[in-house]
């Protein structure tokens, strides 16, 4: 059955509800009943992802776009805003990936958020969070995605700072916010140059057939502030600081916001808006560099960072790199299935980690060791997640990240060559770091959890951290590990058997490209040009062919990062602490996350925007502004009379006086002035 | 609606006011009295909403008494009438002071003066609004400095009396520059009347079509300016903005809605029906010339409101300065009435109208909020603070719902006016624009550092006896936030009201 639009905006309309529903009825009237808050979120994200199936096979069996039309929201002389749904390709995978790994992580809440005291609080903000996500990937108008894209924000930003009794966490919601919105800065003012161009460029289908009327300035200026706002949500460089402290939030918020939600929506946007980069030369070999620059840069960071929340979230920033750079070079096929795979052994990760978490009560890693034995499961699961990531074959992480460096290698120009280099560099970082955890995690022996390291942190001056719930050393219960299971499952699936480079029974070559292709309007740049279509189509949906050199050489690069990680951390032949010594200035660097919280809180912000611009407007305020209006006031005053008073204190009566007098004089005009 | 409807809706509260003055003696019974007054206001105010007809269009519900002073030569009339630019604000104002009165319900110091100057402001309040003889608007405007003087400077804190006085001389100034303004177009030949607009159903011909292309008295510009400045006093823009912030932080939390929520949209509504409304025909001067620097204006006022914002450690006075930056998008939004080619797009206008609107009822929760946390902890001073979501949730809740709306959250209403001014303006002011448009990242920065200082996090002891707002207290913010919501989910509620009056209003 194919689903109509009224379906499409129950997708988001019942988590939303669940949102209402929690925050205005249970929450204040039935806290007693707090389990009842998390079964609304879960059933109603299930309803989601059954009509997401459903929205698919529509877009499956209608080959494209299903055009639902538009309804007009804001309507004034020269100004007509419309809503609707765009349900193509793009979206129907956004949706499934969305409600599904949202479904996942509310699941694993049940049992990892037990016994919060505000765990209603915490679903309320967990269904705004997938609404406004699925609204996002559903939207029609720029401007209807931008109001989801802030609501995004904001319920990251209400996330985030979940636990808002901790400082901590109070500042990385702020942070989060105000550093995405930076990147706003630069989304809104596209969506203003754009709707410059003409109000029905608002709508993204006319938009996309329309490309080629918009001037080359303006269409560079356009897609660089798109691209502004989705360096910011997709954390990268030089906004990327906010996402390795936006773990302060509860661990499956993170699996939430580095997976599916939030992050991928920067991506998103540049997909949706792709028309706009394809149109514009310098636009794409921006967005090539930055994700190249940021897929190494952020992974540099992952190597040394003790916190495996943290280095989980670099490796997030580092994979988001790829996905851009693959979209600079024209590889949008590419980025969708890579971002589509990434999603499932991200959630995965970041679940086994808050299932580690959950017994040692702790994220750093020196204060692990030994988890093997103990928690098999999450072992297992976690290992399955790090091959994928690793880009080991044939997990699914292999198949997504071999497409990018295949592509990157038949663009075949100088950012496509700085991009494959990139990739590969990141490649063997990536599988470091990963089996780093690992081998930190789970090897060895234990060695004290959360109790080690509040020893150790009070040991150096410092105050005990505050621990999450009750740990204590062992499995995890079944309500958080089935999750990980189904994803530990398409971690390991989801490329070969959704993409496969030829034929296999139950998927043919390349189906996952022929599917996402099948609106051509999203990445073709004149969609009036038949042959153009008929070659981007086809280019879409058969290539990159498997390419062996580059299979060969990013599994040996994943393979050398996975054995030094083992003669590090495991064989202990090589020890870190020397190795660190030995490199101190990059290690330091590298550490300190190259000084850029720094840089930007410290000295921009701080120093210069505070320190100058805030104060030297607020000395100008008082001693400029005000000094000459209130003399300007007393001068007028005086002129008006009645000014005598006010040095006597008898403010009232002067002030009376004034008026009276100004309303009698009115009078005294009006009857005898003319 | 029958003849005279305007006027028992204005003049209901005076009414109020008179019968509480009279008969009424005890504390309670007066604050029941003035709340079910004003919530009576408010009912009639919808009911007068609703009735407008949108499709006629044009000025309504007329009530007009034209011998009012019978002296010869002088034609100033009663004329009171509704057209689609006021008549969303007299909403705005009804809400705000049914809002305002339930505020006050803490009030305990002289309560049946309070609520009879309450009421009176209100009176006045909604006399600007419907006033449609330039001298009749002129009276209002001056009689609503008395209440607000009188409830700053006895039901205040701090410098109460100092910023009373601030206030009023700064108004009376802009009202002495906009009295001359007033005199001078009437006198000037072939324009001789006071009538705002033109009503050719009463056979009016107001002074927009009256003085098109005549020479004035004095230059069309100085006559401009006498009035804008009166009104740039009053939103207040930059650089005439500073009695604003120390009215507002003295005021009592119910006058500082009142203040913010509808006494500074009589700035915004002066300049869009006079300084605009009446000057884009003039011979010789028109508003488009000028419309650069009410851009320049909007935008210093934008940025530099919101940058000192970010200093302020009052939380009132954080809120009142955010109001300066926040009433420059009003500007901002005026000032595409220059055009491009010629093509004006009313979407400038119509942001600006609504940015009104929104502001009201945004300021109105931030000034209830702070109002809330101010009767329980006894400062407002933001150092203080801190901790106290934990165990305030319900005012946590309320403050932060109006921060997000202050910051420009879609899906409530600051938003739409803000997009719509950015969208109506960009093509006029591109720099400009995309200057003010910083104005936005600027706000998420204050209201956020705000809630993380005042709200967030550990637990203040000093407050763990204090208890959260009660069922009372609860009932104007649920009122300001469902309005807050509406209008940013279904934006049509007000701007299919607000577009009829601004193309009526745009002759170019």
């Amino acid at each position: 059955m194919d689903i109509s639009e009224f379906g499409v905006w129950l997708i988001i309309l019942i988590p939303l509800g669940a949102f209402v529903v929690n925050g205005l009825v249970v929450r204040p009237f039935f806290p007693q009943y707090e389990r009842l808050a998390g079964w609304l979120t879960i059933l109603s994200l299930a309803i989601s992802f059954g009509l997401s199936i459903m929205a698919f096979t529509t877009v499956n069996s209608q080959h494209g776009m299903v055009d639902f039309g538009t309804h007009e929201w804001l309507d004034v002389a020269g100004l007509t805003l419309s809503i609707g749904i765009l349900l193509d390709p793009l979206t129907a995978i956004m949706l499934i990936v969305v409600s599904g790994v949202s479904l996942m992580v509310q699941i694993y809440s049940q049992g990892y958020m037990k016994g919060d005291p505000s765990y209603i609080r915490y679903y309320a903000y967990m269904s705004l969070f997938t609404a406004s996500m699925l609204g996002l990937v559903t939207a029609r108008n720029i401007i209807q995605l931008y109001v989801f894209w802030e609501l995004v924000g904001t319920s990251s930003y209400l996330l985030i700072g979940f636990w808002f009794t901790k400082p901590s966490a109070a500042a990385a919601a702020k942070k989060a916010f105000l550093v995405t919105r930076l990147g706003d800065f630069g989304f809104l003012i596209a969506i203003l140059a754009l709707f410059a161009q003409g109000n029905d460029f608002l709508d993204i289908p006319y938009m996309y057939a329309h490309v080629g009327m918009i001037g080359t300035t303006a269409v560079s200026l356009i897609a660089l502030g798109f691209f502004a706002g989705a360096v910011g949500k997709s954390a990268q460089f030089p906004l990327h600081t906010w996402l390795p402290d936006a773990m302060e939030g509860p661990t499956p918020v993170s699996a939430l916001i580095h997976s599916a939600t939030m992050v991928t929506a920067g991506v998103f946007l540049v997909a949706r808006t792709f028309p706009l980069y394809l149109a514009s030369d310098v636009t794409m070999e921006v967005v090539a560099l930055v994700g190249a620059f940021t897929a190494v840069f952020a992974a540099s960071m992952g190597l040394v960072a003790h916190d495996i929340k943290r280095v989980l979230a670099y490796s997030t920033v580092s994979q988001l790199g790829y996905m851009m750079l693959i979209l600079g070079l024209g590889g949008w096929v590419a980025a969708i299935f890579h971002l589509f795979t990434h999603a499932f052994f991200k959630a995965l990760l970041f679940l086994g980690s808050g299932s580690v978490n959950h017994a040692t009560g702790t994220f750093d890693m020196r204060y692990m060791g030994g988890l093997r034995k103990v928690m098999p499961w999450t072992f297992t699961l976690m290992v399955i997640g790090s091959l994928s990531l690793a880009g080991i074959f044939p997990l699914a992480g292999f198949w997504s990240k071999d497409e990018i460096l295949a592509h990157a290698v038949e663009v075949d120009s100088t950012v496509g060559w700085i991009a494959l280099a990139a990739g590969v560099v990141a490649a063997f970082m990536t599988a470091f770091y990963m089996f780093r955890v690992i081998w930190m995690t789970f090897g060895g022996e234990y060695r004290g959890g959360a109790e080690a390291e509040a020893a150790a942190i009070v040991a150096e001056g410092g105050e005990a951290p505050e621990v999450h719930g009750h740990p204590h050393l062992g499995e995890s219960p079944w309500v958080m590990i089935a999750p990980m299971l189904v994803l530990g499952v398409l971690a390991v699936g989801a490329g070969f058997l959704a993409n496969p480079p030829v034929d296999i029974g139950i998927s043919e070559k390349h189906e996952f490209g022929h599917f996402v292709t099948g609106n051509p309007g999203v990445f073709v740049e004149d969609i009036h040009d038949e042959h153009a279509v008929e070659e981007a189509l086809e280019h879409a949906g058969e290539s990159p062919e498997f390419n062996w050199t580059v299979a060969i050489v990013s599994s040996a690069a994943a393979l050398i990062g996975i054995y030094l990680a083992y003669l590090m951390y495991s064989a202990k032949k090589v020890s870190p602490e020397s190795m660190a010594d030995r490199t101190r200035p990059v290690y330091t660097l590298m550490y300190r996350k190259y000084f850029m919280d720094e840089l930007y809180e410290g000295w921009i912000v701080k120093r210069f925007f505070y320190g100058v611009v805030v104060t030297a407007s607020d000395w100008f305020e008082r001693s400029v502004i005000d000094a000459v209006n209130v003399k300007l006031g007393i001068w007028t005053g005086r002129v008006g009379k009645g000014l005598g008073e006010v040095q006597n204190g008898q403010t009232q009566m002067a002030g009376l006086a004034i008026s009276v007098g100004v309303v009698a004089s009115i009078a005294a005009f009006l009857v005898w002035g003319s | 609606m029958f003849e005279g409807w305007l006027s028992i809706v204005v003049f209901l509260p005076a009414a109020a006011a008179l019968i509480i003055a009279l008969f009424l003696r005890n504390d309670s019974q007066v604050r029941w009295f003035a709340i079910g007054a004003t919530v009576l206001n408010l009912v009639l105010i919808a009911i007068t909403y609703l009735n407008y007809d949108r499709g006629a269009g044009g000025v309504q519900m007329v009530d007009r008494y034209a011998d009012w002073i019978p002296v010869d030569g002088l034609r100033a009339e009663y004329l009171l009438g509704l057209d689609g630019l006021s008549a969303p604000l007299l909403l705005l104002t009804g809400l705000l002071t049914a809002v305002a009165a339930f505020a006050s319900w803490r009030v305990t110091l002289r309560v049946r003066e309070y609520f009879i100057w309450l009421l009176v402001l209100e009176t006045a309040v909604l006399g600007v609004f419907t006033a449609l003889d330039f001298l009749l608007f002129f009276i209002f405007w001056e009689i609503e400095l008395i209440p607000m003087f009188m409830l700053i400077s006895i039901w205040g804190s701090g410098r109460n009396k100092y910023s009373a006085m601030k206030f009023v001389i700064f108004t009376l100034a802009g009202s002495a520059f906009m009295l001359i303004g007033i005199l001078a177009l009437f006198l000037s030949s072939g324009v001789d009347t006071f009538a705002m607009v033109s009503i050719p159903s009463e056979s009016i011909v107001g002074i927009p079509d009256k003085a098109a292309g005549i020479d004035l008295l004095i230059p069309a510009g100085a006559i401009w300016f006498l009035l804008f400045a009166a009104f740039a006093v009053k939103m207040p823009l930059w650089p005439v903005h500073s009695w604003l912030p120390d009215a507002h932080t003295d005021a009592p939390t119910a006058v500082s809605i009142m203040l913010a929520g509808v006494l500074l949209k009589m700035g915004g509504y002066g300049l869009i029906r006079v300084s605009v409304g009446m000057f884009q025909e003039t011979k010789d001067f028109q508003v488009q010339d000028v419309a650069w620097l009410l851009a320049t204006l909007a935008v210093i006022s934008i940025i530099y409101g919101a940058v000192v914002t970010l200093k302020q450690t009052d939380l009132k006075r954080l809120v009142a300065f955010s109001s300066v930056s926040h009433m420059g998008f009003v500007v901002l939004g005026v000032s595409s009435i220059v055009g491009v080619g010629g093509k004006v797009t009313d979407a400038g206008l119509n942001g600006a109208a609504l940015q009104m609107v929104t502001h009201g009822t945004i300021t109105g929760l931030l000034f209830l909020s702070v109002g809330l946390v101010y009767d329980r902890a006894h400062t407002r001073y933001i150092p203080d603070l801190g901790g106290l979501a934990l165990r305030w949730p319900l005012i946590t809740a309320s403050m932060l719902i109006a921060g997000l709306a202050s910051l420009g959250l879609p899906g409530l209403s600051g938003f739409v006016a803000e997009i719509s001014v950015f969208l109506g303006t960009y093509e006029v002011w591109s720099w400009l624009t995309a200057i003010g448009a910083f104005g936005v990242v600027l706000a998420a920065g204050y209201v956020l550092w705000m809630m993380q200082r005042t709200f967030f996090g550990p637990r203040n002891e000093r407050f763990d006896d204090i208890d959260d707002a009660n069922f009372i207290d609860m009932i104007p913010v649920a009122a300001l936030v469902i309005s807050i919501v509406a209008i940013g989910v279904y934006p049509k509620i007000v701007t299919e009201v607000f577009k009829i009056g601004i193309s009526e209003l745009v002759r170019i």
